[in-house]
This record gives structure tokens, sequence and C-alpha cells, in this order.
């Protein structure tokens, strides 16, 4: 986890401004904040084909001839892809790492945000580099990638058999794989989708198809006995090792745990399953009925439903609460624990819960601005940007990052100014 | 009342991937597959259409296989439920693999899923639909024809319709990017915008072969002031052939992939290219069989958006075009999406001159590419030509009345009429709204 303890909580407001970034570069692309709020920082174009990181209006020496996907590390260093002479590679905090690359995409970062992996091709080969690392064993294609929380491992699916496009036949006889730290599984399949790693990285699980027809889940290369019409992505219980995923059982949707049906296969959709921290209960997104959305519990649903969909569920630090985000027509609301906030957004994005969970705040997106909003109630900011907020480890704070006017703004607010 | 079909056409090329299947069927399994699908799969919608139709033949004119082959009885929509469907049911399911695969012929290269018939029924039965349970029939005996199969495969691989590998993707934009940067100095194409309005989603054909398509829609987002973005990663191909290999679990996969990117991406809208059955699957069939019964993010189809930015003034033009058109209706986003009239507003205001193809509107006559028959390769060129002599004859009749351009705002559709255009010797230029728009606009300096 990302240590807030040492941010600084006391100084109430700290000023960037962003605008003359405009004056002084060709152009400025999307800013983003680090987690701490300190920096700020945008993909910048100095000239035609020179591209620079430009962090809190310094730019550094560094130029390249492409750089995007400029993002912070939950541990406030910032990376982006780069590019010099058709080559790729990333950059974190201003260190390039040594090794170059064909391509590179897809950026993973794990939770303390000291491990950096991405997706590699290499001379037409695809594989995946773990802080400037590349797998030993690349392939001929590789999807789904994955980098364990620890930071220590990575995964995805790979093609471990060469099949011409139009080799159907071949294709139906498995060239898929999945790769943990490169080294592929022995078993092969037609499709693995979605290899998820446990929180240590020691264990996979993924999606796998049989064949046209039939759908499991593999779990370090055994796939279950039990075979589903379909399957969406696995997840690991926390502390047991146990594996659940949705599954379709003559058309509806259950929940299965190491292929035993634990929720009835009873909806019309079930996915995004989330374990309490403490594995306790199992949450995810269900549809009870076509066209309606809500949360289910250990397979009981919630009262309130959605029309369009439901998503980024969050369980509150001490698994106490719970949070998502719903959507009718144009409308985004916030639930927590069955309860809809009365007021509704243009946008809204994953709730944030304060450690103790006796709050949740959110970014929210309104009249064509951008606010945060705490328990219900919003903020008077109207901002052409804001950031997810950091509630203080008392949780009597709120780290509000926004720019306004053209100004980047850090500031630190208490949660008072949140009162109606 | 309808005559019985009077001839079958063998299968006219070799197709690997349905002879292969075809070879390892056996008696048993086509029973127990046609069974299970009829029984687990098919509800009351089947045995009402079933129980429904009195054969009258009245859809038979409204297909443009059976105008195009003198009215012959093989291709009339009832002749090919007949001839498939009809006779699984009547069998319980004792077919014979010969007749399976004339049944796959039938139903992925002699009817288009356009549903014209539907209108011409005068119970509304949706022989599109009819034909669908075939394919999955099809589908679920492994006697898919073999190069939409492959598209499929590559759809469940890369969530993309063309192979397109994850580097390709991003790769291609930043190509075009740069491409565009030397027209317009500061133009983006922006990946992973978190919180822009649109998410701009095309088909895998697009980055693969048409990338210039790309370059036009930055290039027209850019002079509209759009607030946009593109992902970077899975999700952005809104294409799926699945849908129509009767592989319905790959595609509820694939509508995922494209649905949780524009979730991902906190966007207002999705607005997709010039693309018809992309739009039927995004907007009608793979939503719902995700459980959506609306679209969760807004489908903008580029006909609509278009019309938006020109009415809206987003988009000014500096003169018309001069040279006569004629529009194609596109039958997924026409009968299916009801945009004629907004396709009529775009190609007003674009040219001088719009020369009328009769029928037209949600009348109009399938390009015979649609529902997967493109898909489905060489082998079946033919079919699809011969087919849709009726179509030639149409927009030879435009031609006749002036019109030297054919619009058709679907890539498909593009396609299936470039080897109509070319077969027949119709002699029109065939253009998207896209290629207009970005040649007339009022470009920033
Ligand atoms: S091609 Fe169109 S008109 Fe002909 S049978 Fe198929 S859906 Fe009906
Ligand atoms: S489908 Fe409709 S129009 Fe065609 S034969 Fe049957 S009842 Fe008549």
């Amino acid at each position: 986890m990302t240590d807030s303890a040492n941010w600084d909580w006391d100084s109430g407001a700290k000023q960037i401004p962003i605008t003359p970034w405009r004056e002084r570069f060709r152009w400025v692309e999307e800013p983003n904040a680090s987690p701490d709020g300190e920096r700020v920082g945008a993909v910048v174009n100095l000239d035609e084909g020179e591209f620079a990181i430009c962090i809190n209006g310094e730019t550094g020496d560094q130029v390249f001839d492409k750089a995007w996907h400029l993002r912070f590390t939950p541990s406030g260093k910032w990376y982006a892809l780069v590019s010099e002479m058709a080559e790729w590679t990333v950059v974190v905090d201003g260190q390039t790492w040594a090794q170059n690359f064909g391509y590179v995409w897809n950026p993973l970062t794990c939770v303390s945000g000291d491990h950096l992996a991405v997706a590699v091709q290499q001379e037409m080969q695809y594989g995946m580099a773990l802080d400037g690392v590349l797998w030993e064993t690349t392939y001929a294609n590789a999807t789904y990638f994955a980098l364990s929380a620890d930071g220590q491992v990575t995964a995805a699916a790979v093609q471990v058999a060469a099949c011409d496009s139009a080799e159907v036949h071949k294709f139906q006889e498995g060239t898929f794989s999945a790769a943990i730290a490169g080294n592929a599984w022995e078993n092969r399949f037609v499709n693995v989708w979605q290899p998820v790693l446990s929180a240590d990285g020691s264990r996979l699980a993924a999606e796998v198809r049989l064949n046209l027809y039939d759908y499991t889940i593999a779990v370090d290369g055994s796939p279950w006995p039990q075979t589903f019409t379909s399957v969406w992505e696995p997840s690991f219980h926390p502390s047991s090792g146990a594996v659940v995923a949705p599954v379709r059982i003559k058309g509806k949707w259950g929940m299965a745990q190491d292929g035993d049906l634990i929720w009835q296969p009873d909806f019309v959709q079930v996915w995004r399953q989330v374990f309490r921290p403490d594995g306790g209960k199992l949450a995810a997104v269900v549809a009870p009925k076509y066209g309606r959305w809500t949360l289910a519990v250990d397979g009981r649903a919630w009262g309130t439903l959605f029309r369009d969909m439901v998503t980024d569920v969050v369980w509150s630090p001490n698994g106490d609460r719970l949070a998502a985000l719903g959507k009718n027509g144009a409308s985004w609301h916030i639930i927590v624990d069955d309860k809809i906030w009365q007021r509704p957004f243009a946008m809204a994005w994953t709730p944030v819960f304060s450690p103790a969970g006796d709050h949740v705040a959110a970014k929210v997106e309104i009249d064509g601005h951008y606010s945060i909003a705490v328990d219900g109630r919003l903020w008077s900011g109207r901002c052409e940007a804001a950031w997810n907020p950091v509630f203080s480890p008392a949780g009597d704070k709120l780290l509000v990052k926004t720019i306004e006017e053209g100004i980047y703004h850090r500031r630190v607010l208490p949660l008072t100014e949140f009162a109606d | 009342m309808a005559k019985a079909p009077a001839k079958t056409e063998p299968s006219q090329a070799l197709d690997q991937g349905l002879a292969v299947g075809v070879a390892r069927l056996t008696p048993e399994k086509i029973e127990s597959t046609i069974r299970t699908v009829l029984k687990s799969e098919t509800g009351a919608r089947l045995s009402t259409y079933v129980e429904t139709c009195i054969h009258c033949g009245l859809c038979a004119e409204a297909c443009h296989y059976y105008l195009s082959h003198d009215n012959d009885p093989h291709y009339a929509p009832v002749g090919k439920v007949k001839q498939t469907l009809w006779e699984m049911i009547k069998q319980k399911g004792r077919v014979t693999p010969e007749f399976i695969e004339k049944a796959a012929i039938i139903a992925h290269t002699e009817c288009n899923l356009c549903k014209r018939c539907a209108q011409y029924c005068p119970f509304g039965i949706d022989i599109a639909y009819l034909m669908l349970v075939v394919r999955r029939i099809i589908h679920k005996l492994g006697c898919t024809p073999l190069y939409i199969q492959d598209t499929a495969h590559s759809h469940s691989v890369t969530m993309n319709q063309m192979w397109v590998k994850g580097d390709e993707w991003p790769d291609t934009l930043q190509w075009q990017e740069e491409e565009a940067q030397a027209e317009f100095e500061d133009l983006r194409i922006p990946l992973d915008v978190e919180g822009a309005e649109i998410m701009y989603s095309v088909i895998a054909p697009e980055p693969k072969f048409q990338a210039q398509l790309i370059y036009q829609a930055a290039a027209i987002f850019h002079a509209a002031g759009v607030s946009w973005t593109m992902p970077s990663e899975l999700g952005w191909d809104n294409s799926d052939m699945a849908m129509f290999t009767g592989d319905n679990e790959i595609m509820g996969r694939i509508k995922r992939a494209h649905y949780d990117a524009a979730i991902r991406l906190k966007v207002k809208r999705i607005v997709m290219g010039e693309c018809g059955h992309a739009f039927r699957s995004v907007y009608d069939v793979g939503n719902r069989w995700l459980g959506w019964e609306m679209p969760p993010i807004p489908i903008v189809h580029a006909i609509d958006f278009y019309y938006e930015l020109l009415k809206e003034g987003r988009i000014k033009i500096t003169k018309k075009y001069p040279t006569p058109i004629t529009l194609h209706d596109p039958c997924n986003v026409v009968r299916g999406g009801g945009l004629h009239e907004k396709a009529r507003y775009v190609a007003h205001t674009l040219c001088e001159s719009v020369v009328e193809m009769t029928p037209n509107r949600e009348h109009n006559y399938c390009c015979a590419a649609g529902g997967g028959a493109i898909n489905c390769g060489p082998p079946y060129k033919q079919t699809r030509i011969s087919g849709n002599r009726i179509k030639a004859e149409q927009l030879f009749a435009a031609k006749t009345r002036g019109a030297q351009v054919l619009i058709a705002p679907c890539h498909n559709c593009h396609s299936g009429l470039h080897d109509i255009v070319h077969h027949y010797g119709v002699g029109l230029d065939i253009k998207f709204f896209g290629d207009l728009i970005y040649e007339l606009m009022e470009k920033p300096a």
C-alpha cells in the first residue's frame, strides 16, 4: 500500500500554473498528478518529432522522438513509454531502462509502485519486460498481461504453437497457453484469457476454452474438471488460495469456486467479483433480470436496480461497507451499502473509502465541471480536471488535486468543508 | 403459394473448413446437436414462426438472391428455410452430413440476414433469425465456412477481426497521428484519455489496410473540436463476425471488451466508424446477449455523428461536392437503426446533387456482402455477385439518371458493392461519407 502518512497533510494549498506550459511548448498533452499531489506532469511537444516530459514545469534534458502514457506509480514515480530511433522503452523518473524493444505498451504497476512491467514486441516475438528485463522466452503472440500485487511476477496468455491464419483446425487443437514469468504451462488450450496471479505471484489462474464450446478455469495449468458454456475472469481468495469465477450454465450465470457452484446460476449476468479484504465475503455485479443491474454479496442481490450498469466495486478497508457506481441513462450514481446518494452525476469515478470506512469520497462530473463529492455532498470547486481524492490516515482530511483556470491545485481540505 | 425449391446448388469451391467439419460428422452427432439447439436455445419465437408461416411466398420478391436468379424458388426466403431448418425440425434432427453442408452454404452464403423479407411477410416472420438458428447449429457441428471461422478465431484471441496484435494497434495510431501532423500541426489521436466525451471505435480492417480512414476521422474530429479518445488496449474494435457464425459466447466476449474499454475510459458516448454489421452487434445483438437491454454507453453511428456535426455547424463545408452521387442505405443502420433520413441530410449538405436509387431507404436492396457473406471468402465471391444482379440493375438505373459516385456508409457494403460494380461494369466510384467530409470541410490552419 502507498504510505500516505509521510505526505504533507498540513499545508492548505499549493499551486502550479499549467497555462505557461502551453506557451512554452507546441502542445501539452493531458496532465497527470502524482498520488501525493506534489507533482503534476504532461507529455509536451517541443518541435516536430521532439517530445519531453514536463514535471512541475521542468523538462530536464531528455528529448524523445515520441513519448506517451505519462502516469505516476502508486509510490509517486512518473513513467512514460518513449521512443528513440524507432525503438521503444520505458522511462521511470528520468531513468530510461537500459534495454530497448521493438514496441512496448500496456504498462502495469504493482501495489507499492516499486515495480513496473510492460508488454513487449521484440523482433516480432511477444512477451513482457519487468523493470527493464525481458522474458527469456518470447512467443509468436501474447495477450492479456498481468503483474502480481507484489510486483515480482508477470503473466500473459501466449501462443505456444505456430498456426497460420486460416489453419482453423490446427487452431482448434490448441495453440495457446499461459506463461508465468515467461514460462508457459505445458497444457495447451484453444483460448486463454485474463490470467490472474495470486497476490504473491506464486499461482496463476486463467479463463480457458478447451474446444469451440467448453469453457472453464485453469489453475497453474490444470483445468477444472467441470466445464461451462462460458466463464469470466477468475479471482484468488486472499488467504485460502481458492479460485472463484463467474460461470454460465444453461444460459444463466452463477459463481463457481474451484469448479463447484457457490452461487446458483440464477442471474442474467455475473461479473467483476471482488473479495472482501479478509476474504470473508464475495461481492459481484449481477443482473438479477434482463436489463437490471445491481450488486450481490455471497449470491444475494441488493434491492437497488440500475438500468445500464453497475461498476467500480470497492470494499472499505475494514470490509464493513461496500460501494459501487450505478448508471441510469445519462445519470451516474454512487451507491453505498445498497443506498444511493441523492445527487446524480454526469460521470463518477471509483468511490474511495476513508481508512475507517466511515466516509466515502469520489471524483465526479457535474454541469461540465469536475468536482469532489463526499458522503453525497458536493464540494464547491468547479474544475477543468480533477484526480481521485485521498483520505488522510486519520480520515479527517481529504487531499484534493485539481486544475482550475489553468492552475494545478493541491489542497488539503478538512472534511468539514464538505458539510452542506 | 410458393413453389417447391427447384434446385440445389452444389458447393461451388472447396471450402476446407466446411469439408473437414462435414467429414467428421456422424448421424448421432447431427441429431443430438440439432435437438439440443432446438430444445434449449430456441423458444416461443421459433415455434411461432414455424407455426405461423403459411408458405405464401410473399417474402420471395423481397430477396435479392431470388430476384437475381430469375425468381428461382431455391433462393426465396421461405425456400431457404424449407431447405434447412424446417427439414431439420421435420426429421427431428435426422439429416445427413451432405444436408448439413448444403445448409451451411445456404445459411452462410445465400442469405445476408438483411431482414428485407421480414417487411414483406404479412406476419413479419424474420427469416434472418431463422438463418441464424441454422448457423448456430452449423457452429455447434463445427461446419462453419473456413474464412469466417478464422475471423471468429481472430476475434477470440485478439478481440479484433484481423489478428491485429497488441503493438500494431497503438503503433498504427501513432503513425497516423504523425502523418496527420504534417497537415494539421497539433492534431492528436488521443490515446486512453479518461473522461473524454467520446470513444471512437473502428473495425480492424481500418488499422490493417485502410489506415487513411483513421487519419480522416482524426482530421474531422480535430476540425470539429471534438473531445475524443481511443483505447490503446483491447476493446478498440467494434466488429463481430462471431455474431454471424453463431458463436454467441465469443460475440458476448468481444462486445464486453468493447464496452469495458469505454467504461474504463469514462466516456459519455461511443462513436463508431462507417460500419453496419458492427452497429448491429453493439447496438442490438451483442449487448442483449450480455444482459443489456440498451447499450450501457450510448452508441452513435458515424452517419448520426456526421449529421450532428453538420447540423450544429461544428464542421463547415467549403463547397458542395459537384459530382452527382447516389446513396446506398446499409441494411443494418437503416432497417436496423433508422438512420436513412439523417444519411440524406448528410448527403444533401455535402453534395450538389443526390440521385435516389430505387427502391431506397428501408426498402433498399442489400449489397449481398453483409451478414458475414463476404467474410466467407473467395470460395463464395461468385455467389454474392450472381446473387445480386438486381443491385447492379438498381445502381445502373441511378447512373443512367446521372449518378457518378456511390456513397456506401458501411465497410461491408463498400467491399461488396465494389465487386458488383466491377463485375457488372456499372462504373461508379465508391466513397464513404468520411471521404467527402474530409475533402470538403474547412480545415483548421
Ligand atoms: S438475404 Fe435478406 S431478403 Fe434474402 S432471405 Fe436473407 S434476410 Fe431475407
Ligand atoms: S415467411 Fe411470411 S411471406 Fe414468407 S412464406 Fe412464410 S408467411 Fe409467407
